[in-house]
């Protein structure tokens, strides 16, 4: 089969600018032929390269004493945890394959994630996911496609995590307009390995066979990292067979295939192959590595007949790793990869001439310089818009609602509902780790075969960053490192997933280099270095782009299982304390979103060192036994949390009854205000005064509000004025909602 | 007591079971790869959950071919224990190792939630342990446990006392006449859908899944 000839239509048909095609041209001293044409468009895609976004990651702060790998270096970073132990974690984003095949989107996400984890030679232990979608509340088109992509979502992580046995232990689901049409779906995976342990992904030792392991390649997921860097459009949908298909089963030999692997010794480096495939790990390993790789593609084990080495190099196909193995050592793949029926083939070496050198037989198909490929796409600083001042939210123009009904209207927006229809599809118990069930500030998690605690959580108020990235990226680190603190955890590093639109244009560059360094400023100010992540950009819907949603996933430790706090009350009786100021500020609000329509106004501000003094007060309670349960008020504010805290208790809820005073706060205002660095706490009766005068003693502000009951009932008593909910009322509204819409 | 723990590709829950069964004073409990085709030395087989071969063709249906196989039948035709929890129940009704079924949930979900079990019969190698109808919180995680017989089965079922365990207050899977697990007629072979492995430490919000470990031990 001849190849097409190289036109200026098939170069701007492979997201190749004239400027980017001179400089393949010079890399390469001749014209690139179809195929390496193929292979740069991929490699130097957003998704592959960052080239849009790498200047400004590089604000990052990517070091500290705990650092082993970081963030770049190999697959995903790596975090010392003490006693010979690590983990690697990372997040990633599979939002335009799920927009148009959610399950089988949603589901390669959560696999592609799980082997960017083993292929560091960690044992996978848990997983996480952020999404977000259009509103599922409605009765229109739009809403059904919302559910109907949910719906898939859910099931295809589900399918997937379940399958493979690595349970999704929490994460986040956010409802909004700005993501009709075009939905993220950020998952996270955790795993645990010895120091001694870490793989890294270079081609090392020239004459080292190369080695192809894993399930065969087909047509599946073809250019799909080219395809992720584009905007959605009505004609997407033509682009599913960009879409891989996932097989869990596969994967899950795969792991135990190459975790025995690893541990036989005879691995000299190990890459999965992900976004661009076989392209990507041959080119990468041998960058990494210093030296070239040379693969014929006769060997490459196919699912299909006829293939052309354009297909073979660009498909996505799932649950492949590509090996460079000590020479001397093929035996021992043999013997692994036979005892778990899984296909291998050697199908190259590594040579000392730096080169990605792709054969047909004896046909040179693709001759590339590996480094100048892999790791010098241009990089593009793009033109950012003017910053405009964000006008703080006039209160006059907000009608103060009736409390009565705005508080049940909150919990029952499904942002803020429970989350139980999620998380009962997945298992989230295999591996005898989540002590926390999913829906409290974080999940906790107990790493048995290292005896250590983790804690974790993923956060983004997508709202605050529409109206201010900067604040609303710091805002998204403080609030995840809350979260952990509230569940007893000291956080030791982040990963992020910075979800944005098209940077080619100048406001959402300008929205993505503002998150880009609120989040680095917040990482400096909570010591969590960013151990890596992924970017997303080009998430429009036909309409517009999406809110900037910079997810931050925070991974930390708890020292002793007695510290394993979590959100619920306990026990009737109980005094209920708030950590942090009574707040004030309603600027992008979920009251304001949720029962006024508004989405307006700056965001809270925050203030560091008050909140990291808030965080240090709320952990020394938690070690010295005081705190029964801690949640943060975030989105809905104190009435929310308190709400919640009720309604979270597992068999019957437990009621509240609260009372203060304000200095002249509405009561919308005091109930439902989002400032930041507040906990809830609840402690026995007996220790009040203890907490109290513990918290004075730090200088952190604190207040009795009231005490948990055993009444049917929540009552808040703001300056004077009573507020009364029946819980049973508060508790259809919030633990009902999604599965009702879902089955509607 | 040493037991064997049956690994086929795709079980998911064979380090848990081994987790737990390792916190007992006086069990030992050991891998056995589902190639192999000897129990030589082993007193008890627990087959785990999981997605054994995927779950592909229907679940169970490929793992009753594995070698292993023949030696689990050759060992409950002995009057040896077998524990089928999960993926391992379905394979051991595959298998003809116990009447009946697991069919999709009621609603076609998958289930991760604790549910209460009621224990039917207290008399058994599996149960003995337990006071006769206790109640146990003990997690289930399944898409397909919904327990299905014909009516004539589920008779002498009920007749033999092979209903073991039966889901108390909520069905959350559909299964006929609340059944969690039964044991084949002559009480040596035990399958249920729910985890007891995974409610055997107190970090994990319940202990009562020692209840059935007990039992094999005493």
């Amino acid at each position: 089969m001849s190849d097409p000839a190289i036109t200026p239509e098939v170069i701007a048909k492979h997201g190749i600018t004239p400027d980017e095609y001179e400089r393949i041209k010079s890399i390469l001293g001749r014209e690139p032929n179809f195929t390496e044409l193929g292979v740069f468009s991929v490699m130097w895609s957003e998704h592959c390269s960052y080239k849009n976004s790498k200047l400004e990651l590089k604000k990052f702060p990517t070091t500290g004493p705990k650092v082993l790998v970081k963030a770049g270096e190999e697959n995903a970073g790596v975090i010392d945890i003490g006693d010979g132990w690590a983990i690697a974690f990372k997040m990633e984003s599979h939002n335009h394959p799920s927009a148009v095949e959610p399950f089988q989107g949603a589901a390669t996400g959560v696999g592609g994630i799980i082997r960017d984890i083993f292929t560091m030679g960690a044992r996978p232990v848990f997983s996480l996911n952020s999404l977000r979608f259009g509103p599922i509340d409605g009765d229109d088109a739009e809403s059904k496609t919302n559910r109907r992509l949910f719906a898939g979502v859910v099931s295809g992580i589900a399918h997937y995590g379940n399958c493979i046995g690595i349970p999704t232990i929490g994460g986040e689901v956010y409802f909004d307009e700005s993501y009709s049409g075009n939905p993220l779906v950020n998952v996270f995976n955790l795993g645990i390995l010895r120091h001694e342990q870490i793989a890294r992904g270079g081609a090392v030792g020239i004459g080292n066979p190369v080695f192809y392991v894993g399930a065969e390649t087909g047509r599946d997921g073809l250019a799909g990292a080219a395809f992720a860097s584009r905007e959605l459009t009505e004609e997407s949908k033509e682009d599913r067979p960009a879409v891989q298909v996932g097989d869990p089963f596969r994967e899950k030999l795969l792991l135990e295939a190459c975790l025995e692997l690893l541990a036989s010794g005879c691995v000299a480096g190990i890459q999965d192959m992900g976004a661009a495939g076989l392209t990507c790990s041959t080119c990468e390993t041998a960058s990494r590595g210093g030296t070239g790789v040379e693969i014929d593609l006769n060997l490459v084990p196919k699912r299909e007949e006829g293939m052309t080495p354009y297909e073979i190099l660009l498909s996505e196909s799932q649950e492949r790793m590509l090996v460079i193995v000590h020479k001397g050592q093929e035996a021992t793949v043999r013997e692994i990869f036979e005892k778990w029926d899984l296909p291998y083939a050697q199908i190259g070496e590594v040579k000392d001439d730096g080169m990605m050198r792709v054969r047909e037989g004896d046909r040179v198909v693709v001759e590339i310089p590996a480094r100048q490929l892999a790791d010098e796409a241009p990089l593009y600083s793009r033109e950012a818009a003017p910053k405009r001042e964000i006008p703080a939210l006039d209160l006059a123009t907000v009608p103060e609602l009736d409390p009565l009904e705005s508080l049940p209207k909150l919990l029952a927006h499904p942002s803020i509902a429970s989350k139980r229809w999620v998380w009962r599809q997945y298992d989230h118990m295999v591996r005898l780790g989540a002590t926390v069930l999913p829906g409290s500030d974080a999940a906790v998690f107990v790493v048995r075969e290292a005896d250590k605690i983790l804690a974790a959580a993923t956060d983004c108020n997508a709202i605050y960053c529409r109206q201010d990235p900067r604040e609303g990226a710091r805002i998204a680190v403080a609030e995840c490192c809350r979260n952990l603190a509230c569940s007893g955890a000291v956080p030791l590093a982040l990963t992020d997933n910075l979800n944005f639109g098209n940077p080619h244009k100048p406001e959402n560059f300008l929205q993505l280099r503002e998150a880009v360094e609120g989040m680095a400023e917040a990482c400096r100010a909570f010591d969590t270095p960013v151990t890596g992540g992924n970017v997303s950009l080009y998430n429009e819907s036909p309409i517009a782009a999406i809110d900037p949603t910079p997810t931050v996933g925070v991974v930390g430790l708890i020292a002793d299982p007695k510290h394993i706090t979590t959100s619920a009350f306990k026990q009737a009786g109980d005094a209920i304390i708030l950590i942090g100021d009574l707040g004030h500020e309603l600027g992008a609000s979920h009251y304001l979103k949720v029962c006024h329509g508004r989405k307006e106004g700056a965001p809270p501000l925050l203030d560091y060192s008050h909140e990291i003094e808030v965080h240090n007060a709320v952990r020394a309670l938690i070690r010295l036994g005081l705190v029964r349960s801690a949640h943060d008020c975030s989105e809905g504010g104190l009435a929310v949390a308190v709400a919640e805290s009720c309604l979270a208790v597992e068999g019957a809820p437990l009621g509240a009854s609260l009372a203060f005073t304000t200095n002249g706060l509405r009561a919308d205002q005091a109930l439902f205000n989002e400032s930041q660095s507040r906990i809830v706490i609840s402690t026995t009766r007996g220790n009040a005064a203890a907490v109290l005068a513990l918290l004075e003693w730090r200088g952190v502000p604190a207040r009795r509000l009231g005490e948990v009951t055993d009444q049917d009932s929540l009552t808040i008593t703001v300056d004077g004025r009573a507020f009364d909910w029946k819980l049973a009322s508060l508790h259809e509204a919030w633990a009902e909602t999604i599965g009702r819409l879902m089955s509607s | 007591m040493k037991f064997a723990v049956i690994q086929f590709p795709g079980s998911n829950c064979d380090q848990d079971v081994i987790h737990a069964l390792r916190s007992f004073d006086g069990a030992e409990a050991e891998y056995v790869w589902h190639k192999s085709e000897s129990l030589d030395g082993f007193d008890a087989v627990v087959v785990p959950g999981g997605f054994s071969f995927g779950d592909y063709l229907r679940t169970g249906a490929i793992a009753r071919f594995s070698p292993i196989m023949k030696s689990v039948k050759n060992f409950a035709a002995n009057g040896g224990v077998v524990l089928g929890i999960c993926n391992g129940f379905q394979i051991l009704c595959e298998a003809g190792l116990l009447p009946g079924a697991l069919v999709r949930n009621r609603d076609l979900h998958f289930i991760c939630e604790h549910v209460k079990l009621r224990v039917e019969n207290a008399e058994t190698r599996f149960t003995k342990a337990a006071q006769p109808g206790a109640l146990l919180n003990i997690p289930i995680a399944h898409g397909e446990g919904c327990y299905f017989a014909d009516d004539a089965t589920l008779d002498e079922l009920e007749r033999n006392n092979q209903v073991l365990v039966r889901y108390d207050g909520v069905n959350p899977n559909g299964s006929c006449r609340n059944i969690a697990g039964i044991c084949n007629r002559e009480g040596n072979v035990f399958g249920l859908m729910p985890h007891p492995e995974r409610a055997c430490d107190p970090l994990l919000g319940s202990t009562d899944g020692r209840v059935i470990f007990q039992s094999l031990l005493s």
